[in-house]
């Protein structure tokens, strides 16, 4: 499996049967190298626009100045779940269809997740400093998250134990997979240990609570943050393709170098 | 019963490790797989076994009929490791893979005297020698039937005598009608005997 | 099935397992507590059942990546996964797995009501945690044996398991200690908490072995 990205090697015998799963990795490298920039600047704009908007937006009349580090928090929080439900995607795409591209995709959208969660229980804990009067509570969403973040550095612990990228790749399919069937469980436990939380506020049945002078922004700022995401994302894979290349070309000039000795 | 690989290619850690070995192998017939260390002897023996994914090509099984569908149920695998618990008894062990594997050929006290170790099951496996060892697995194969037998190093750490009294073993499963495919430098000295030499075709 | 069953539980009991060890740790975790916490038999009394779960989850996660390393090292795994057309691979996890919990964890279970005395909770609350304890701890297991599945080929994942499988035995944590407390807090409720554990446990044992297998037979190598 890991051999799909080995294309740079001069053989012959292994290159027949395996032109569309090479022809991939390939087209896709063409592909993220031309949609980086045009991605990465529109994320700039969206997110600088958004962030333009929030500090116009009018302060919240409870909780002052401090609302709008909300604009930064929420965007996090739901790329932190966005990712995960993308790497679970891509998992499914290494078990199921074995797909190169999908272990390539997984293990690099790994260490971007955990950066945005963490991010998100960053700016969770400072917008909580002037609300609940403490750096941390044990309330129930900023729990579920702060276990979202150790699976996800229990994934990336767990790609980068193994050196065989086929096989690190399906282990981590595994494990994301058992940690997103087990997302709900966990959110429902935490929500069960302790609900001292406000509900969720954003996308109700019955409509948006807060206010849409606060909405707009707040919408703007998360497509920002989910460009960006994407942008980071597309360069990850990129690096990742680069790197499994250089492997694969390692390998094969020792391999040479013991022929040449022989 | 037929046993065959098409073009069948092995890769071990995302690297070729052979390609292109194809044969076909019918009751009574046994193949040799030889070649220096590292031609990709004990990948070809997981993948024909199906432990190990095939790169490309294939392996074919048929005429196995309900008791052996497929590869995985028709083989006996005795790779470099021997699958023993080193504190339980020799008895104690090939009971367990009597029972486990199924399809229940000779005693594990019958199967023990084959080998020339029917004086000491009692022992805890860990106490034997590496000989002792490799012969007490070797009377795992015997302990339940299986058709096919993929013996990788079979006589590693054998003396001449046991090689010798492995090799008849062989050729009693031969007349049997059982199919051998055996990495090892043996000769068997039996007719139907092929060989194959690896090393040499990949790159 | 059975044989595997007797084979691994006669390997658990004799010489050179780590059944004693894991009961041993059991016992010294939770007589560290009172040092940590102090020896105020009120609070004790309070937080004893949560320190029996927690000492019991870790004790229980000592030992799991032998689970399949230990065959995976003398060869026997290979045997085992070939025989998958006769004994599907997942039936033989589960089948491993009752045996690893039989001989490690439920000694562990057995002497939790001894330190329940130690901690002063009162006989409803030593019932309520052992019979949670014997219901839950399955579960950790079960999951237990995913991790030990995929670190099956690292030569140090011990550790690595304890960090994959922690965060997802949080929910099993949460409702074991829930019902221990419900019996003895009078407000909180212990069966629904308890019908929970159960069914975290039925649930797992499920998704456990299923997903193990699937990592057992792409850890080939």
């Amino acid at each position: 499996m890991g051999s799909g990205m080995t294309d740079a090697t001069p053989q012959a015998s292994t290159l027949s049967g395996r032109l569309t799963a090479l022809a991939n990795p390939t087209r896709f490298l063409a592909l993220a190298d031309r949609l980086v920039p045009w991605l990465g600047a529109t994320a700039l704009v969206v997110v600088a626009g958004g962030l333009y908007l929030a500090f116009a937006a009018p302060e919240d009349y409870q909780q002052g100045i401090t609302v709008r580090i909300m604009y930064i928090h929420v965007p996090f929080a739901w790329l932190a779940m966005f990712c995960y439900s993308l790497m679970a995607a891509a998992a499914l795409g290494t078990l199921v269809w074995k797909h190169p591209l999908a272990d390539v995709a997984l293990k690099s959208a790994a260490p971007i997740g955990a950066a945005f969660t963490a991010l998100a229980l960053l700016t969770g804990s400072i917008w909580g400093k002037p609300m609940w009067g403490t750096w941390w509570v044990w309330d129930a969403r900023l729990t579920s998250v702060f276990v979202l973040f150790l699976m996800y550095l229990g994934i990336i612990a767990l790609t980068r134990a193994m050196d065989d990228p086929g096989r690190s790749a399906r282990a981590a399919a595994i494990l994301t997979l058992v940690g997103f069937i087990n997302i709900p469980i966990i959110k429902f436990s935490v929500d069960w240990w302790n609900t001292l939380h406000q509900p969720a506020s954003v996308f109700r049945l019955d409509g948006p609570t807060i206010h849409t002078s606060l909405l707009w922004p707040l919408l703007i700022c998360a497509l920002g943050f989910t460009l960006l995401f994407l942008t980071l994302h597309l360069m990850a894979m990129r690096a990742e393709i680069w790197r499994r290349r250089v492997i694969a070309m390692r390998r094969l000039s020792a391999r040479a170098a013991e022929r040449a000795a022989r | 019963m037929r046993f065959a690989a098409e073009d069948l290619g092995g890769e071990r850690g995302g690297e070729p490790v052979f390609a292109g070995v194809s044969f076909a192998l019918s009751a009574g017939e046994a193949l040799l797989v030889t070649g220096p260390n590292g031609a990709g002897k004990s990948t070809l023996l997981r993948v024909l076994c199906g432990l190990l994914p095939a790169s490309r090509g294939g392996v074919r099984f048929s005429g196995g009929g309900d008791e052996w569908p497929d590869m995985a149920s028709a083989c006996h695998y005795l790779g470099h490791r021997n699958g023993m618990k080193t504190a339980l008894s020799v008895t104690e062990n090939l009971v367990f893979w009597q029972d486990f594997l199924g399809h229940a050929h000779l005693s594990p006290q019958e199967a023990l005297e084959m080998v020339g170790l029917g004086e000491i099951g009692h022992l805890p496996f860990g106490y034997l020698s590496t000989g002792q060892r490799r012969r007490a697995s070797i009377a795992r194969l015997l302990v339940s039937y299986r058709p096919v037998w993929l013996l990788d190093e079979p006589t590693s750490g054998l003396d001449r005598a046991s090689e010798a009294q492995f090799a008849e073993l062989m050729g009693v499963h031969l007349e049997d009608g059982g199919i051998i495919v055996a990495a090892t430098h043996l000769p068997l000295g039996l007719d139907g005997v092929r060989e194959l030499r690896m090393g040499e075709r990949v790159e | 099935m059975l044989a595997l069953f007797l084979r691994e539980a006669r390997l658990g009991t004799r010489a050179g397992s780590g059944a004693l060890t894991g009961v041993l740790f059991f016992l010294a975790v939770v007589a560290v507590i009172p040092f940590g916490v102090g020896p105020d038999l009120n609070l004790l009394a309070r937080i004893g059942p949560a320190i029996l779960w927690i000492g019991a989850l870790l004790a229980s996660l000592l030992g799991l990546e032998r689970l399949f390393q230990a065959d995976r090292d003398d060869g026997s795994l290979d045997l085992l996964l070939l025989a998958g057309s006769r004994h599907m691979t997942a039936l033989t996890v589960f089948v491993k797995c009752l045996a690893h919990w039989t001989v490690n964890v439920l000694p562990l279970v057995v002497v939790a009501p001894l330190l329940g005395l130690f901690m002063n909770v009162e006989p409803t609350g030593i019932m309520a945690a052992t019979l949670t304890l014997a219901v839950g701890t399955p579960a950790i297991t079960f999951i237990g044996a995913v991790g030990a599945a995929l670190a099956v080929a690292l030569p140090r994942g011990g550790l690595l398991v304890s960090v994959l499988i922690l965060p997802l035995v949080i929910p099993v944590l949460i409702f074991g200690v829930a019902a221990a407390r419900g019996a003895i807090a009078d407000p909180d409720p212990f069966l629904p908490p308890f019908l929970i554990l159960a069914a975290l446990t039925l649930l797992f044992a499920v998704i456990g072995p299923l997903a193990a297998a699937l990592a057992l037979r792409w850890s080939g190598d």
